[in-house]
C-alpha cells in the first residue's frame, strides 16, 4: 500500500483505512462508523432494495429522526404529512435492513451529531461519515469525519467503504489567549472571516494552538462543526486527556482491557512535530470579540461592537456588489450600529451549539432577566439527553421564567424543515451555522453568534446591547 | 448512469459567487421523496415570487435559459450542505454540465455521482465562458478531448480529475466497482482492522 506518511494527523487517519489504493491520491476507504437520519438516506436505502442488496455492517451504522421533527411535543403524531412520511420511511427502512434506530421518544434520540459524541458511537481514530454536511463536527475527536451525499450513502451502506481523494491539509494555529466572555463559536466565525467560505476548500482542517487545547469538547465540536463554512470537508483536533475522559464510559465506548488497549493507540494520534501541512494558518487569537453576522454568509461578520459596513467603502466592485445584494436580503442600512437593530426571534440549539455546555453559557446571561417585548425565543436542546441534562440543572426553569420557549431535541429553526421557521423579513439572533438566504425560513434574516450573544439578544432585544448594557447585560457579553 | 462525452448546448449565466446549496434547492423541498420533478424546484426562491410566479429577471426564466444544459457560475458554486438534491435538480432541469471558479466538496462529488460535469475554470477563462453564456450563445463541451468550445473564444482546456473523468466517460456504476474488484481487499483489510483496533470493528452498545 503506498504511503506518503507526512506526519500529519489527517494522514494517519487515512493511511490506516485504506482497503484499496484507487490512485495515487484516491483510495477506497473503510468506514468505521455510519450516522444515518431521515431526509438523506431514503433513496440510499430504495437504491439498496432495488438491487437486492444488505447494508453490510448494520452494526456500525445509527440512524436517527432530526431535521424534519417537530420540536413543539413528543410522542403524539406528526402533524405534517410529508415529514410524518418520512420519518416513517426511516423507520421501515432501519426495521427492514437491521439498522439500530434511536425512535423520537428515547432519551438517547437527538440530532446526529450530537447524539454520536453522547453514545461514544464517535471515537478517536474512526473514519464517520454521514449525509450530512456537519459531519465534521465528530473531528473534534481526532476521527476522520466527513459529510456525503445520498449516493455515497448508499455505497456506504452496501459496501462499507467509500472511495476518496486524499484532501490537502491545512494547519490552523489559533496563537494566544482569548478575551473574556470569547467561545469555540466566535473562534470559528473569526475563523471564517479570515479565510473565507471557500478558504479551506480541498482541505483538512487541523486545528492547533493553547486556546484550541483549553477548549471542552463542546466547544472543539463547536469549532470543527463550523469547519465545513470555509469549504474544509474535515475539521480536526487532536485527541487529548480531555477527550478521554469525555469518552470514558460511554454507552458505546470500549469498556476494560480494550478501553487501555484503545488509550494507548489514541494517545499516537497527533501530528508529528516536524509534519508537514499544505498550507499554515495562524489566527491571532488576543484581539477577537464575540463575533455576528450581519449578512448571508458566514464570513460576513463583524464584532459584537461593530457596525453594518457600507459597499461603497469597498473598491473591489464584485465584492461591493456582494455586500450591497446582503444587506439588501438582510434588510440593513449600511453603517447601522448592531445595538440600534431589533430583532423578532431567538433561537439557542442546533449541532453546532447545542449541547448542555452551550445552554449553560445561555442561561448564565439570562438568568434573573426577561426576554424584550416583542421578541419570540425559544431553546431547542440538541438531544434529549441535553434536555434532561438541563432539567437536571434547572436551566429550563431559568429560560422559561425568562420567557423562553423550552422545546424537544432536533435540528429545527437551524434548517426550517419542520414548523419552527422565521417568517419572510424577520430577523432572528441564532447559534446555528448557516445564515444562507432562506435557511430558516423563505425571506428569513439570520444572524449567527455564540449562545451567550444571543442570550443576551433575547435580553435587549437587539442583536447587540449598547454600551452601557442592557438590563445589566454589558456589552461584552456576560460572564 | 448514461456515459457522459461530448454535447453542445445553451449555457445559462449565474454571475454570482458562493451560491450555497439552500439557494440551489431550498430545505423544505428535501421531504419530497419522488426525485422526478426536482428541476421544478431548483432556485426556486430566487425563481419565483412568494406567490408562485416566475420572476422575470431570474436568467432560467427567460429565453434562451430555459433551455439551458449548462450552467456558468461564480466561484465556490454549491457550498454549504451535503443534500444531492442540489445536483438531482439540476439534472431534472436538464442541466449536464456545471461551470465554475471553484465548487464545494460535497457538490463537486455529487455531481460525478450523477454524471454532471463539474467544471472548475480560473477567472480570465470563466470570465470569456460567462460572456459567452450572457450572449445566448451555445457551448461545446468535448469530455473526452477535454475541450470547451464556443463562440468568442479560443478552445479552452477543460480541466478535470482522471478519475472523475473517467467514471463520467464510463457512465459506471460505482457500486458494482466496488462489489466487483475489491470484495476480497475489504475481507483482508477487515481482518487486519479487527486485530489492530477491535473497537473500531464493533459497537459495544446494544
Ligand atoms: S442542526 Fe442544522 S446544521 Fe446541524 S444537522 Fe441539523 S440541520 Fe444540519
Amino acid at each position: 500500500m503506498p504511503q506518503t506518511t507526512n506526519g500529519t494527523l489527517y494522514e494517519k487517519l487515512w493511511s490506516t483505512h485504506v482497503v484499496s489504493p484507487l490512485g495515487p491520491d484516491d483510495a477506497l476507504l473503510y468506514v468505521d462508523r455510519h450516522l444515518v437520519q431521515e431526509v438523506s438516506s431514503p433513496q440510499a436505502f430504495e437504491t439498496l432494495q432495488n438491487r437486492g442488496l444488505p447494508v453490510r455492517r448494520p452494526d456500525l451504522t445509527l440512524a436517527v429522526a432530526d431535521h424534519a421533527i417537530p420540536t413543539d411535543s413528543r410522542g403524539g403524531a406528526i402533524a405534517d404529512p410529508l415529514a410524518a412520511a418520512q420519518v416513517a420511511r426511516l423507520e421501515a427502512n432501519t426495521a427492514r435492513f437491521g439498522v439500530p434506530y434511536l425512535p423520537l421518544t428515547s432519551a438517547r434520540q437527538g440530532i446526529v451529531h450530537v447524539v454520536g459524541p453522547e453514545l461514544g458511537f464517535t471515537l478517536p481514530g474512526a473514519t464517520l461519515v454521514c449525509g450530512d454536511s456537519h459531519t465534521s463536527t465528530h473531528g473534534a475527536f481526532g476521527a476522520l469525519a466527513f459529510g456525503i451525499g445520498a449516493s455515497e450513502c448508499m455505497l456506504v451502506l452496501a459496501t462499507q467503504c467509500l472511495p476518496q481523494r486524499r484532501a490537502r491539509t491545512m494547519r490552523v494555529r489559533f496563537v494566544g489567549p482569548p478575551a473574556p466572555g470569547v467561545t469555540a463559536k466566535d473562534l470559528a466565525l473569526a475563523l471564517i472571516a479570515q479565510i473565507g467560505t471557500s478558504g479551506a476548500a480541498g482541505h483538512a482542517i487541523e486545528y492547533q494552538g493553547e486556546a484550541v487545547r483549553s477548549l471542552s469538547m463542546e466547544g472543539r465540536m463547536t469549532l470543527c462543526n463550523m469547519a465545513i463554512e470555509t469549504g474544509a470537508r474535515v475539521g480536526l483536533v487532536a485527541p487529548d486527556e480531555t477527550t478521554f475522559a469525555y469518552l470514558e464510559g460511554r454507552e458505546y465506548a470500549p469498556a476494560g482491557d480494550e478501553w487501555h488497549r484503545a488509550l494507548a493507540h489514541w494517545h499516537t494520534l497527533r501530528s508529528d512535530p516536524d509534519a508537514r501541512f499544505d498550507r499554515e494558518v495562524t489566527v491571532d487569537v488576543a484581539p477577537i470579540r464575540p463575533m455576528i453576522t450581519w449578512g448571508t454568509t458566514p464570513e460576513q461578520s463583524v464584532t459584537i461592537e461593530g457596525r453594518v459596513p457600507d459597499p461603497r467603502a469597498e473598491t473591489d466592485p464584485e465584492k461591493r456588489e456582494r455586500i450591497a445584494h446582503a444587506l439588501d436580503y438582510m434588510g440593513l442600512v449600511p453603517g447601522t450600529s448592531l445595538s440600534d437593530i431589533a430583532i423578532d426571534r431567538v433561537f439557542i440549539g442546533s449541532c453546532t451549539n447545542g449541547r448542555i455546555e452551550d445552554l449553560r453559557e445561555a442561561a448564565r446571561v439570562v438568568a434573573g432577566r426577561r426576554v424584550a417585548d416583542g421578541v419570540a425565543a425559544m431553546v431547542v436542546p440538541g438531544s434529549s439527553a441535553v434536555r434532561l441534562a438541563a432539567e437536571a440543572e434547572g436551566l429550563d426553569t431559568v429560560f422559561r421564567k425568562a420567557g423562553f420557549e423550552w422545546r424537544h431535541a432536533g435540528c429545527s429553526m437551524c434548517v426550517a424543515m419542520n414548523n419552527d421557521r422565521l417568517a419572510p423579513g424577520k430577523r432572528c439572533a441564532s447559534t446555528s451555522n448557516r445564515n444562507f438566504e432562506g435557511r430558516q425560513g423563505r425571506g428569513g434574516r439570520t444572524h449567527l453568534m455564540s449562545p451567550a450573544t444571543a442570550a443576551a439578544a433575547a435580553i435587549s432585544g437587539r442583536l447587540a446591547p449598547d454600551s452601557r448594557g442592557c438590563d445589566g447585560v454589558p456589552a461584552q457579553v456576560l460572564p | 448512469m448514461t456515459p457522459f462525452t461530448r454535447f453542445s448546448g445553451i449555457a445559462a449565466p449565474f454571475n454570482e459567487d458562493s451560491v450555497d446549496t439552500d439557494v440551489i434547492f431550498p430545505a423544505r423541498y428535501l421531504l419530497l421523496l419522488d426525485l422526478a420533478g426536482l428541476g421544478a424546484r431548483a432556485f426556486h426562491d430566487r425563481r419565483y415570487t412568494p406567490e408562485g410566479d416566475e420572476r422575470g429577471d431570474f436568467v432560467l426564466n427567460r429565453d434562451p435559459w430555459r433551455t439551458a444544459t449548462i450552467l456558468v457560475a461564480g466561484a465556490n458554486f454549491g457550498c454549504g450542505s451535503s443534500r444531492e438534491q442540489a445536483v438531482w435538480c439540476l439534472a431534472d432541469f436538464g442541466i449536464r454540465c456545471v461551470i465554475a471558479g471553484s465548487f464545494g466538496d460535497i457538490f463537486a462529488a455529487n455531481c460525478i455521482n450523477n454524471g454532471v460535469l463539474p467544471v472548475a475554470l480560473a477567472p480570465e477563462p470563466l470570465a470569456r465562458v460567462s460572456a459567452a453564456a450572457a450572449a445566448g450563445e451555445a457551448l461545446t463541451i468535448d469530455l473526452e478531448a477535454r475541450t470547451i468550445e464556443g463562440p468568442g473564444f479560443a478552445t479552452l482546456t477543460l480541466p478535470i480529475a482522471d478519475k472523475a473523468r473517467e467514471a463520467l466517460l464510463a457512465g459506471r456504476d460505482t457500486l458494482g466497482m466496488i462489489l466487483e474488484t475489491h470484495g476480497e481487499a475489504f475481507a483482508r483489510f477487515e481482518a487486519g482492522h479487527r486485530a489492530a483496533r477491535p473497537w473500531l470493528t464493533r459497537t459495544t452498545g446494544d
